[in-house]
């Protein structure tokens, strides 16, 4: 190190690379693919796996069949690559037009960044169809960005045969119900619930469900905005939660399992018959389907709403909610939003039901040829009010503290309180 | 005394090579000092600096200085991922790592790994490579085989843990296995609370004990076999050789595959991942590094991963500088201390 030239060098080198990391972050045109008559639409989901993946090739096919000039390059992620590869994408240069879009505060972030298009004046026709309240979560401010393609109620989806085999005659439907369920099957040597602790939003979503029953519809719908959790419904709901685990209805060793891999996965336990019953979304038939040996939806399986709580203020039958979506980015060629109109059509909805699939436009309801998805979707019609995952609708910051932290909640570590203050704590850093 | 030092630099070579911060800087600089000596021009010897260090100058500077540079500019942001820093926090972010209780926990686990991978692996390590450097039989695939494990990406070992210690209520192979030979007594969920920690030094050991062994044989022969020869004939016998030639003789290489070690456990991150994901928080595993990844990533508080990423790079610095100080340094001098 003896010339003097070096710092300078290294100086240069540093401010050089500093640049380049600046420049690219700071690089968001996005070439809008639109030249002369022919316009290039880029299209980015998760659904990259069979039957799914071939239907919507046909589609994307179909489309361009139909519309002279107008390519769609599709392109197909796992869903975690897709999140972390969407947030880099969408402020580089190579943006997809049309992108999955899972709505809530990370759709906000997205929105006040200036990356989604607002297709509010668009896509009236599709709102009134899909319902404005399930599509609340594609919503920011009273406008629309995207909309769900797919949407399905929560519920507890259960194993007929083991029900039977414990003497459980009627499914629960208040949580004393539940809790003598749990009991009969723990006799009977069974397992009463699988739960993919290790992911933890599976275990979120049980704190989600006892909070929709204590919590009013209004302090639920007040706290997506405000994300104040002093209203004292919020700690009843933990400390319910909480006295529900002491009852040990998890399977051993919850917290390494994971929700959806393989066969020890809580989804895989439930496909094998080793547990009962368990608590998760409308994509479960087909991740139970694909679990069995046969990969088809067994016929054992069932469901029902998650149980009412007496003395909760929230509505018996609100249920937990959610669904994909898509979203247009804001340098996107108009033919971004007329896809995605294609995408909710009658037609497509309905081919993509009977793909097993639940569509968000409930005209195409009449596809569904799964008779378990039929039995959903019309207990679904007594719901009034829907709410939208939390760890989606309360955004990505306050969604992980109430998932890690309920994790922590049924394992002991922390009290109905300090579940609530954690709440409180990430909130404020939101 | 020079075989020693020999031994040490042979045995410090692959370690520059992957590029460990401060030692792969060092290493360049000192080739042209030594080459210069003949008259050259100026001129010539600058160019040859230039082209020697440059472009492990641009590597390094780009790919390590320039991006904690930037991560700590962002720590200094409130920052969802999207769109320019604009809701800056000043050091906000940077007291809240040093607040948060789970940081300290994660801490605490790398401190606990980083102490018992040395007290674990140096031993063990060193009683297999005295074995291996005696000849025998079937020696040179012995070495392979120890080695194996650390040849095989964490990745792929954590899955193939993952599988054997078992998941959830369904158990691995391993529990099987015990069940099958009668010891049913002594199944256990090994990646639940309480074990989890010595589950992940176990594996840590097995995974770098080959790795140790490869760099005390490595050292061992640049020990002159003449000494052990002279001691035999002075009638030591031979846990008193190794005891007190082979050992101290040894040193360099014991030093310097600590550094490593230490640094390793310091940033050990792939196999808690793998194989606990985000249960590493639940289960007593967390690190420092798992810690960045959920409290920043997941959490999409990427400001104050950022935060954390910068904290963990000094608490490295400064054990990583405190070591070369104070240990490394009568190993290393001349080639890192020179010119300064």
């Amino acid at each position: 190190m003896k010339s003097k030239k070096m710092p300078r060098i290294a100086i240069a080198l540093v401010a050089a690379a500093t640049a380049a990391t600046a420049l690219a972050a700071c690089g968001n045109n996005n070439d809008d693919g639109t030249s002369g008559d022919t316009a290039t639409l880029t299209w980015w989901h998760n659904m990259n796996t069979d039957p799914g993946l071939s239907y919507w090739q046909g589609v994307v096919a179909d489309y361009e069949a139909a519309h002279d000039g107008v390519k769609i390059d599709m392109q197909v992620y796992q869903s975690e690559d897709l999140r972390n590869k969407l947030k880099t994408a969408l402020q580089s240069a190579d943006a997809p037009d049309l992108f999955q879009q899972w709505g809530g505060g990370e759709l906000r972030d997205q929105v006040e960044a200036g990356f989604v298009k607002d297709i509010t004046s668009d896509v009236a026709a599709e709102l009134a169809v899909i319902g404005s309240g399930n599509a609340a979560g594609w919503q920011v401010d009273g406008k629309t960005y995207g909309l769900p393609f797919t949407l399905g109620i929560e519920g507890i989806y259960y194993n007929k045969d083991l029900f039977e085999q414990a003497g459980i005659t009627a499914v629960p439907t208040t949580l004393p119900e539940l809790d003598a369920a749990i009991a009969k099957l723990k006799e009977a040597g069974i397992t009463p619930i699988s739960l993919g602790g290790q992911d933890s939003w599976p275990a979120g979503h049980w704190y989600y469900n006892f909070a929709l029953r204590e919590c009013s519809t209004a302090t639920m719908t007040e706290t997506g905005g405000s994300l104040d959790f002093s209203d004292p419904c919020w700690e009843k709901a933990a400390s319910d939660l909480k006295a529900f685990a002491e009852t040990e209805p998890f399977n051993d060793g919850w917290i390494t399992t994971s929700a959806q891999q393989g066969a020890g996965s809580s989804a895989g336990m439930l496909a094998n018959t080793q547990v009962a019953m368990e608590l998760t979304g409308i994509w479960e038939s087909g991740v139970v389907g694909s679990l069995t040996p046969d990969q088809k939806v067994p016929e054992f399986l069932g469901w029902f709403p998650f149980p009412s709580i007496s003395g909760g203020k929230g509505d018996p039958t609100a249920a937990m909610a959610g669904g994909d979506g898509f979203s247009c980015h804001t340098q996107a060629p108009p033919e971004c939003v007329d896809f995605l109109k294609y995408i909710l059509s009658d037609a497509v909805q309905e081919g993509y039901a009977a793909t097993g699939s639940v569509p968000s436009n409930p005209n195409a309801y009449t596809g569904l040829t799964e008779p378990l998805l039929q039995d959903i979707t019309d207990q679904a019609k007594s719901v009034k009010f829907t709410q939208l995952w939390m760890d989606v609708a309360f955004g990505n910051n306050v969604g992980t503290a109430i998932n890690t932290s309920t994790v922590a909640l049924l394992q002991g570590q922390l009290s109905a309180a300090d579940f609530v203050k954690a709440l409180q704590d990430a909130a404020a850093t939101a | 005394m020079s075989h020693p030092s020999t031994g040490g630099s042979r045995v410090a070579a692959p370690p520059q090579r992957e590029g460990h911060g401060p030692a792969s800087g060092g290493d360049a600089s000192a080739l042209p000092a030594g080459s210069g000596r003949r008259g050259r021009t100026a001129w010539r010897q600058r160019f040859e600096i230039t082209v020697l260090t440059g472009p492990a100058l641009i590597v390094f500077l780009g790919f390590v200085i320039a991006p904690v540079i930037v991560a700590a500019y962002c720590g200094f942001f409130n920052w969802n991922g999207y769109g320019p820093l604009v809701k800056s926090v000043g050091f906000d972010n940077y007291i809240a790592v040093l607040k948060d209780k789970n940081f300290y926990e994660a801490l605490g686990h790398n401190i606990f790994i980083v102490v018992m991978s040395l007290l674990c692996q140096g031993p063990l390590a060193l009683l297999v490579a005295l074995l291996l450097n005696k000849k025998m039989k079937g020696r040179s695939a012995l070495r392979v085989l120890l080695f194996v494990p650390y040849v095989i990406s964490e990745a792929i070992i954590g899955v193939g843990w993952r599988l054997i210690l078992g998941t959830g209520q369904t158990g691995g192979a391993l529990n099987a296995l015990l069940d099958n030979i009668g010891l049913g007594w002594l199944q256990h969920y090994w990646l639940d609370n309480g074990s989890a920690i010595w589950v992940l030094l176990g594996i840590c050991t097995w995974k770098y004990l080959g790795y140790a062994i490869i760099l005390f044989l490595a050292g061992m022969q640049g020990i002159p076999e003449e000494l052990s020869e002279a001691a035999a004939i002075d009638g030591a016998s031979y846990w008193k050789t190794q005891w007190h030639i082979t050992l101290p003789l040894l040193g360099p290489t014991l030093r310097i595959w600590a550094f490593l070690s230490i640094i390793g456990s310091l940033q050990l991150f792939d196999l808690v991942y793998v194989i606990w994901g985000k249960a590493a928080q639940f289960t007593g595993v967390s690190t420092m590094a798992s810690y960045m990844v959920q409290s920043g990533r997941d959490m999409g508080r990427w400001g104050y991963g950022n935060a954390v990423a910068v904290v963990m790079f000094l608490i490295s610095l400064v054990i990583a500088l405190a070591y070369q100080r104070f240990v490394l340094r009568r190993d290393t001098e001349g080639s890192l201390t020179e010119g300064r």
